[in-house]
């Protein structure tokens, strides 16, 4: 066993070749993640609005839309903005950014689903006694429903937090410097300690992942407390 | 190659989870932990990283037969099975062990009542009601894995993704190619959700609980 590879390299693990270089190992796939589930949050939740929205030129395109990206492999999707953003835009997306616009197009389509699961989960009474007392449809949303239905919603965003965390490894195949590919670049340097770097990053994810899980189970608990129930 | 692979992948992923899922539910402490273990550590790891463990890394861990075995064949779609099957079956694991716990327990505590064994209680009681319960989330897993088998092109299956990608590079028509192939998945998971609905709605009618 040689763990002393491992050990040597873990610097550029967690960091990359910061501050000398750029930024890329752990805290680079943290960064994609963070950066990801922003973006996918505000897309998301657009796309699950227009979804339940009664107009049907409205919830036509979100559902093609969800549907389409729902279908596709998240490697198909990175592959789509990567090589045609160039013929698109004229010139090349930076590997990092394109990445980026791949998840964040990939999860909003989870996170409409989420959002619209979490407004369908709330008592119609909710919404009709907001209506009943006068506020239009757009304020009954954005003061009634949205403020619960989104504090509901919140373990099953960390979960899709947790799965975004782990697909940022999917960068590695366009070159994007995360953690997958700091890991494959010191194997293809050492080539006699796979099974050691690869445990090695796995136990790395694992921990983000872990942590992240644990927090939703806990938060998921204290959150039923103080649900709006139906009869 | 893309059905191929998943195809192999679902139906041992299945195989494994129950077992996974058999063991949590045993009340013996040693099985309960080694389940637990097996599907924390392996949903909440990537599926890349296990597919490049067990394409670079499996020479350390398994058996030096096992070995030969795999490299006698073809080696690249094995080491992407089995990357594939532990990847889903911890989730299938978890869907498995909640239609197990839909299943009220008197179900269990009346079979073993009526002398059943406690694997017997499972396999002829409990595990035929619960699968019923979890085909939905079941299908979804499949629809899952059916995309995640795109990942295995990293290690150099010739799935449909990498056959859009060698297009890509031949010919310089990425577009055309990546067209055809997304299609091809959507057309996929299309067909099964809607095989889905129609399950669900003429055959879990007859779900008592």
């Amino acid at each position: 066993m040689h763990w002393d590879i491992v050990w040597n390299n873990f610097d550029y693990f967690l960091i990359g070749a910061y501050p000398e270089g750029p930024l890329g190992g752990m805290a680079m796939s943290i960064l994609l993640a963070l950066g990801g589930i922003f973006g996918a949050f505000w897309l998301g939740l657009l796309f699950g609005l227009m979804r339940l929205s009664k107009q049907k030129w409205i919830k036509w395109p979100a559902v093609v839309y969800i549907e389409i990206i729902r279908g596709t492999p998240l490697l198909m999707v990175i592959f789509w903005f990567y090589f045609l953003a160039p013929i698109v835009l004229g010139y090349t997306l930076p590997e990092t950014s394109s990445a980026l616009v791949a998840f964040i197009v990939f999860t909003s389509a989870y996170i409409a689903e989420i959002v619209r699961a979490g407004v369908i989960a709330l008592p119609k009474g909710q919404t009709e006694a907001a209506r009943g007392t006068g506020l239009s449809h757009y304020q009954t949303m954005v003061h009634v429903i949205l403020p619960q239905s989104l504090r509901n919603m919140i373990p099953s965003f960390v979960n899709q937090f947790v799965s975004l965390t782990k697909d940022t490894s999917l960068a590695y195949i366009i070159g994007v410097n995360e953690l997958m590919r700091t890991a494959t670049q010191v194997n293809n340097r050492t080539l006699i300690a796979p099974t050691e770097i690869f445990i090695t990053i796995a136990v790395l994810y694992f921990i983000i992942c872990y942590v992240l899980t644990a927090t939703s189970r806990r938060l998921e608990k204290q959150l039923s407390k103080y649900q709006a129930r139906g009869n | 190659m893309t059905l191929e692979i998943s195809a192999v992948s679902i139906f041992f992923s299945i195989l494994v989870g129950t077992i996974i899922a058999v063991f949590r539910m045993s009340k013996v402490k040693p099985l309960e932990w080694i389940s637990l273990a097996y599907t924390e550590f392996f949903r909440n790891t990537p599926l890349l990283v296990q597919i490049f463990f067990w394409y670079f890394g499996s020479e350390a861990v398994l058996p030096k037969a096992v070995n030969e075995w795999l490299y006698a064949r073809d080696f690249e779609f094995l080491a992407g099975v089995i990357s594939l099957t532990v990847y889903s079956s911890a989730f299938i694991a978890e869907e498995i062990r909640s239609g197990i716990f839909s299943i009220p327990k008197t179900q269990l505590e009346a079979s073993r009542a009526a002398g059943l064994s406690f694997m017997q209680a499972m396999g002829y009681v409990i595990l035929p009601q619960a699968f019923r319960i979890i085909v939905p989330p079941l299908i979804s897993q499949c629809l899952n894995v059916i995309k995640n088998s795109s990942l295995v092109m990293t290690i150099g299956v010739a799935e449909l993704t990498y056959m859009a990608r060698q297009i890509e590079s031949y010919t310089f028509h990425g577009f055309e190619a990546f067209t055809v192939s997304t299609l091809l998945y959507i057309a996929i998971s299309l067909l099964v959700s809607i095989s889905m609905n129609v399950y669900e709605k003429h055959f879990l009618r007859t779900v008592r609980y």
